[in-house]
Formats: C-alpha cells, sequence, structure tokens
C-alpha cells in the first residue's frame, strides 16, 4: 500500500489536526420529561494534536453519545467541548465521522460518495477528481468507483466511508465502532489499514470501540468508561512502539496491558449488571 | 415497489433469450384473450343482450370511426391535460409539503389531523364542492383533480423523509453539508422510493377523478363523452371510449413504472 502521498497538501483546504478539550460535559436522554436519563456525568478529557484515542467501555456507557457531542450532532446540554477551532456548535467537516453502519449514500456510487465532500469544500475540476482517486486508490477500491454501496461487501464499504471521510481531510477523525460490523479477519486488516493511514496523515483520531485489544491495538490513549451514568474511570497510557502490525499481539507488553485494561472494564461491566438488579 | 399486471423487479435483469420473451408476453396476457372469448361466448350465447355487451368486431368498428372522425382525440387531449394540470401541482405541492413536515416539527403539528381526517375521504364526494366554487370550466376538475391527487403524496413523501437513515443526514452534515443541503440531496433522495410510490398512487387517482368528475360537469372529455354515448344508447362506441381511456391509464402506469425504475437503479444494483 503506498501511502506517502497522504500528508494533506498546502492547496487543498486540510483541516489543520486540532487538540479537543471537554470539560464538565454531562448529558440526559429525555431532559425534558420526568424519566429522564442520565448518559454521562461529568466528563473532563483533552485528546492532544494528533493523538489516536479510544473511548472503551460496555455498551450503554455513553461513549457513543460523547463522540456524537463531539460531532455536534446532539447539542451540548452542560460543559463545553471545544477544538482548536473553538466551541462545538454544530457538524463540520473539520470533525468528519465515520459510523459503525457505514452510512453510505446508497443511491451514489463510491466515487459520487467520495466526491460529496470535496463539493461541498467547494474543489472543483480536475483536483476534485485526483483527489476523489487518490482516497480510492488508497483505501483499495480501485476498479470499483462506479459500483453501489450494495453491489459491496461490508469491508468494502467501511473502505469507501473511510475513503469519503478522509477526503475531506478532516482535523479531526470521530469513529463510531467503525469495524463492528465485520468479520473478525476483515477488521484486523482494517486496524492495520487505519493505524498507517492514521500515522502518515497525522490526524487526531476519536474513535470508540467496546473491543479492549483493538482500543490496545490503535490508540496512544485509552478512555475506559463506566456504564450508566457514563463517566471516564481510568485514562490509560499506551506504551507500545509506534510501529504497530500483526507481530505486536504476541508482545508481552501488548498482552500484559490488555488483560489490565481488560480487568478495569470488566469491573464496569459487572458494577453495570449489579447496578441493574 | 408494487407492480400491477406486470412482472416484478428484476425482470430481464439477465437478457432472458427471445423464445423465453414470447412465451412470457403470451402467458402473461392470456388472461386478456381468455376475457375477450368470455365477452364474445356471453353476447353470442344470448345469455346477455346484443346491447349490453356488443361485440368485439363492432366496438372495435366504433373505435376506428371515433378515431379518425376526430372527436376521440380530442376529448382524451382535454381529458389528459386537465389529469396532467392536477396530478402536477400535487405532485410539487405535496413533496414540497411532505418534506416539511418531517423536518420540521410545528409544521407536522398543523398538517398532520387535516391530512388524517381528510385521507380517507372519498375525492369524489368533493364534486359538488367544486363545482360550486369554481364553475363548470377546467378549473374545477383541475382543482378536484389536485385535492385527490395531494394526500398520496404527502403521505409518501412524509414517510420516505421520516424513514431515512438519519446517520445519513449526519453523514452529510459532517461532510460539509448545509441543512438545506440535507435536505434537498439527503432527504428527498432518501425518500425517493416513498415518493414515487405517492405519485403512482397519485396518478392511479387522478384518471378516476378525471373521467368522474366529467360524467357530472363537462361539456367534453373523454368521461363526458362515455356518459354521452351511454345515454345516447350508441353502447359499442361508448365501450370504445372505455377500453381506449383503460388502455391510457394502462400506458400511463407501465411508463411510470419504467420511469422510476431509472430513477432507482441504485437499489435494484
Amino acid at each position: 500500500m503506498s501511502v506517502t502521498h497522504l500528508a494533506p497538501s498546502s492547496r487543498s483546504r486540510a483541516h489543520a489536526a486540532s487538540s479537543i478539550s471537554i470539560s464538565d460535559v454531562s448529558h440526559t436522554y429525555g431532559a425534558r420529561t420526568a424519566g429522564g436519563m442520565l448518559a454521562l456525568d461529568g466528563i473532563n478529557l483533552d485528546i492532544g494534536d494528533g493523538e489516536f484515542h479510544c473511548l472503551l467501555g460496555p455498551s450503554g456507557c455513553g461513549k457513543s453519545t460523547l463522540l456524537y457531542l463531539i460531532g455536534g450532532f446532539i447539542p451540548v446540554q452542560a460543559g463545553v467541548i471545544s477544538t482548536s477551532a473553538g466551541p462545538v456548535t454544530a457538524p463540520g467537516p473539520d470533525r468528519s465521522i465515520v459510523f459503525q453502519n457505514f452510512a453510505l449514500f446508497p443511491w451514489k456510487t463510491v466515487k459520487d460518495n467520495v466526491l460529496y465532500g470535496l463539493k461541498k469544500a467547494g474543489i472543483a475540476g480536475p483536483e476534485r477528481e485526483q483527489r476523489a482517486q487518490r482516497y480510492i486508490d488508497m483505501v483499495h477500491l480501485t476498479g470499483f468507483e462506479n459500483a453501489y454501496p450494495s453491489q459491496l461487501s461490508g469491508g468494502m464499504q467501511q473502505r469507501a466511508a473511510i475513503a469519503r471521510t478522509l477526503a475531506v481531510d478532516p482535523g479531526i477523525l470521530l469513529m463510531d465502532e467503525p469495524f463492528g460490523a465485520l468479520d473478525a479477519q476483515t477488521r484486523r486488516v482494517m486496524q492495520e489499514e487505519l493505524r498507517t493511514i492514521w500515522r502518515d496523515s497525522r490526524k487526531t483520531v476519536v474513535f470508540v470501540t467496546h473491543d479492549v485489544q483493538e482500543a490496545v491495538f490503535l490508540a496512544d490513549r485509552i478512555s475506559i468508561m463506566s456504564a450508566r451514568p457514563g463517566r471516564i474511570q481510568h485514562v490509560i497510557d499506551v506504551d507500545l512502539p509506534k510501529e504497530r502490525g500483526e507481530e505486536i499481539l504476541e508482545n508481552r507488553d501488548f498482552i500484559g496491558l490488555s488483560e489490565h485494561i481488560w480487568r478495569l472494564v470488566r469491573e464496569q461491566a459487572v458494577a453495570a449488571t449489579r447496578g441493574a438488579h | 415497489m408494487s407492480d400491477v399486471l406486470a412482472g416484478g423487479r428484476g425482470r430481464g435483469r439477465v437478457g432472458p433469450s427471445l423464445s423465453y420473451a414470447v412465451v412470457n408476453t403470451v402467458v402473461r396476457f392470456a388472461p386478456l384473450l381468455l376475457l375477450a372469448l368470455g365477452w364474445e361466448f356471453l353476447g353470442l350465447s344470448g345469455l346477455v343482450s346484443r346491447q349490453m355487451l356488443p361485440g368485439l368486431g363492432e366496438i372495435f368498428a366504433a373505435f376506428s370511426d371515433m378515431l379518425f372522425g376526430g372527436d376521440l382525440l380530442y376529448n382524451t387531449m382535454r381529458s389528459v391535460s386537465r389529469a396532467a394540470a392536477g396530478l402536477g401541482a400535487a405532485v410539487a405541492v405535496g413533496i414540497a409539503a411532505g418534506l416539511l413536515m418531517a423536518s420540521f416539527r410545528p409544521v407536522r403539528l398543523l398538517i398532520n389531523p387535516v391530512v388524517q381526517i381528510f385521507y380517507p375521504m372519498p375525492k369524489s364526494a368533493l364534486i359538488p364542492v367544486v363545482m360550486i366554487w369554481l364553475g363548470l370550466g377546467d378549473s374545477s376538475k383541475i382543482l378536484l383533480i389536485f385535492l385527490g391527487c395531494l394526500l398520496p403524496v404527502v403521505v409518501g413523501t412524509y414517510n420516505g423523509a421520516r424513514g431515512v437513515n438519519p446517520f445519513l443526514l449526519w453523514s452529510a452534515a459532517s461532510l460539509g453539508a448545509s441543512r438545506f443541503d440535507v435536505l434537498r440531496e439527503v432527504v428527498l433522495r432518501g425518500a425517493m422510493p416513498d415518493i414515487l410510490n405517492g405519485c403512482r398512487t397519485a396518478l392511479a387517482f387522478s384518471f378516476i377523478l378525471m373521467v368522474s368528475s366529467e360524467f357530472v360537469i363537462a361539456t367534453d372529455g373523454v368521461g363526458f363523452m362515455i356518459s354521452s354515448l351511454g345515454d345516447g344508447g350508441q353502447y359499442p362506441a361508448m365501450f370504445a371510449a372505455i377500453f381506449f381511456v383503460a388502455g391510457i391509464g394502462f400506458a400511463a402506469d407501465r411508463l411510470y413504472a419504467l420511469l422510476s425504475r431509472r430513477l432507482l437503479r441504485w437499489r435494484e444494483a
């Protein structure tokens, strides 16, 4: 895979990589009714410029909610979320997102999906075409430019969605369990590719997952969240080599850290189950 | 997409051989042939008077007289242009209303009860009303067709727009789309299958209302022609006009199905 050309070019209207600052953010679903559910409680977190950060926790811990708040998809009720560009108030191409179920436009071909954000950015003519092609090539979908999403496998659809998101060159890349719907083999390949893409494009990534191994493999830092209400219980530095391939799965530090984190997550999951009784 | 009187979607995907296509066509139209045979048999057997079921030959002769005599085509044009005006307006207004209802809560609260109440009402009940409002001219029939066709389009658009995957809206927004872009490029496109179904129902309604309104309030048009031929006892000509308008309706529906299949190519892929 050739990714050396991925560094944003000066004329491509790149959004500069950005830090994220989350202070005292709480979120209640159904806040206007009596039975509102507190999903996030007093979240404080700073994510550095160019950091790969994983939000890890059992289902129902509010990790996706936190991601959607950063994305500006749901309004911040309490607290402040800001990036280098200022406080987050609405969605924008500086914080583009990849969803678990791809969310490709089903009526557009792969190429037209990738072109969509570039058109919105006002990039025209041959540069637009070249840039779309570059990202399609990068995710190994060369030859599938004119295929509709329904003609592609899950892994290919997710590659297309990643290409569409990367093409707008967001400073912050938000990923909501992007590999959750893929089979184990494909997931492994995609994780390695994402690592490479991230390393070469120097973006800030916020990646939501409930898979401990995935988090350890990908992240610089991991936030472990508790369930209902979602709180950040631990923030863990992943002190592993930057270069991570298949071989790291047998690295003793990798295994040790995974087990340590697994125990911490398990505590949260068990607590959540008890809390439910 | 429900497909009346024809093969389901996906037909022809693998390019069937010519003989297969011929057999297929024969099988598909065999029931019509049986119906024609039954018609002739009933007429010839004397069980039913020849007046009530004229022979198909007589009907065909009356048809060619009317066709070349001129007034069938003229009346058809008059009718179809009214239907097209009413239907066109209903599609434009209905899509806009449905999108606004789906996107804005106040609009939904305002329009939804009105839709609920008027949806099941037979629109032909409005024939006297539009006559009082707008008289006997074209405008009363166009209004009737507009009113009759409006709700299926509104309901189709509304349901379709509400059913669009919300993650598509978020994706578009995070790729830099404005709210208006999202409405036009994602909600409208995503709702298209349901919109097209609503419009197809509206197309059928437009034919029903076109003919039935002309029975009551008209001095020309196919409906007027059918009722005046019936009144004058010219039954073969009356049946010829009925079959002709049925054929036009069928052709319009097939044309529409073809068009929507082109628009929804991405679903079959």
